[in-house]
C-alpha cells in the first residue's frame, strides 16, 4: 500500500496495515510519538484498531529540543 | 520564606523556565538544566526522523517527563491553525498534558510574534481546555486581552528571540505587570544574568530563556548564574528598593564624633 509519511511517499508490502503495524514497520515501537492521519489525531489507544487506507497522509511527531 | 510561582493551580519553587534547544548534545542540555534549577522546560514538536536507528537516544531519555513539567511550544508556527494543530499533537504525545506555550511568529528574520494569529489561536486553545502560557509583544493592551481570553500566563518579549539585547522597554513591562491578574513572565531577549535580575526586579513572576544559556561560552556556568540572578532579582523586588535621589545629604556613617 502507498502512504505519505511526514511529507514523503512510501510503499509497504502488506495491503492492509493498521497504525500499530505501521509503527512496527518503521521500528518506532516504544518511542513516544503522536500520529495524525489525514489531519485527525489517532489516539494511541486506537493504533491497533485503526486501519490505514491507500493514499493516507500521516504525520508522526515527537518532542525535540526547543525554546 | 515560601515564595512560590503559581501557574494554573500548580506551584513551582523555581521562577526560571528554560528551553532545551541549541545545546551541543543531550548531556550538556541535561547538565545546564540541572544547574539552572528549572522545573518547567520547553520542548518543540517535530516530525520523527523515520529510519532513525531504534536505539538512538532521544531528548526524553535525558529529561524524563516524570521529573520535569514539559512545556510544549509552537515554535516555527506562523498561523493560528498550525499552532493549534501542533499543540493538539503535543497533548496526545504527552498523555493529555494541558500546559502549553503558544507562540505564533510573524516574520522569519526578526521572529517577532504575530499577535492577530496568536489571539485567534489562544481563543481556540482555551476553549479546547488547554492551559495557555502565551508569548506576546510588550503591548499592554494585547497582554490584557490575552489574560481576558483565559491564558494562564502572559509572556511578553524583553527583546527579540535569540537577540540577547536585554530589557529594552522596562516601562511597558511595568505597565503589563501592574495591570495583570495572571503571572507575567519575560520570554525572550535576556542576554546575561543582569538582564534576568532587572526583569525580576520589575516584578515579573518568572523568566523563560534558552539562547542566553545555550549560546554562552560555558552554558552550565551561565545556567547557574541565571538561577542566582532570578532569585536575586525576585528578592530585591520583594524587599523593595530604596528611593532614587539625585544626591543625598544623609551619609551612611554618623556625622557625630568626627575627629577634628
Amino acid at each position: 500500500m502507498q502512504l505519505n509519511i511526514n511529507g514523503k511517499p512510501r510503499s509497504f508490502e502488506p495491503a492492509n496495515l493498521t497504525v500499530a503495524d505501521l509503527v512496527q514497520h518503521l521500528e518506532l515501537v516504544g518511542k513516544r510519538l503522536a500520529i495524525e492521519r489525514n489531519g485527525e489525531i489517532v489516539p494511541r489507544s486506537q493504533f491497533d484498531s485503526t486501519q490505514l487506507a491507500d493514499g493516507d497522509k500521516l504525520e508522526i511527531v515527537g518532542a525535540v529540543g526547543g525554546g | 520564606m515560601s515564595d512560590l510561582l503559581k501557574i494554573a493551580d500548580k506551584t513551582y519553587q523555581s521562577r526560571l523556565l528554560v528551553g532545551t534547544g541549541k545545546y551541543k548534545d543531550f548531556a550538556e542540555t541535561r547538565a545546564a538544566i540541572d544547574a539552572s534549577g528549572a522545573e518547567i522546560i520547553t520542548v518543540a514538536i517535530r516530525r520523527t526522523n523515520i529510519g532513525q536507528t531504534a536505539g538512538e537516544p532521544s531528548l526524553l531519555d535525558f529529561l524524563p517527563p516524570e521529573e520535569f513539567t514539559y512545556l510544549p511550544n509552537t515554535a516555527g508556527c506562523y498561523s493560528a491553525d498550525d499552532a493549534v494543530r501542533t499543540l493538539r499533537l503535543a497533548r496526545e504525545l504527552l498523555d493529555g498534558h494541558k500546559l502549553v506555550k503558544l507562540e505564533v511568529l510573524g516574520d522569519p528574520n526578526t521572529l517577532y510574534p504575530n499577535m492577530i494569529e496568536t489571539i485567534a489561536a489562544a481563543k481556540t486553545l482555551v476553549k479546547d481546555g488547554f492551559d495557555v502560557m502565551v508569548y506576546c509583544s510588550d503591548d499592554p493592551i494585547i497582554a490584557k486581552q490575552l489574560e481576558e481570553i483565559g491564558c494562564v500566563a502572559v509572556m511578553p518579549l524583553a527583546s527579540l528571540i535569540g537577540s540577547g539585547m536585554g530589557i529594552l522597554n522596562p516601562w511597558n513591562l511595568g505597565i503589563i505587570i501592574e495591570n495583570a491578574k495572571v503571572p507575567v513572565l519575560v520570554d525572550a531577549g535576556v542576554g546575561t544574568a543582569s538582564d534576568a535580575a532587572i526583569a525580576m526586579e520589575l516584578g515579573c513572576q518568572g523568566i523563560l530563556m534558552n539562547t542566553a544559556i545555550a549560546a554562552a561560552g560555558n552554558p552550565i556556568l551561565m545556567a547557574g548564574a541565571m538561577k542566582k540572578a532570578v532569585e536575586a532579582g525576585r528578592e530585591a523586588y520583594l524587599a523593595g528598593r530604596m528611593p532614587r535621589k539625585l544626591y543625598s545629604a544623609s551619609p551612611s556613617s554618623p556625622t557625630a564624633g568626627l575627629i577634628t
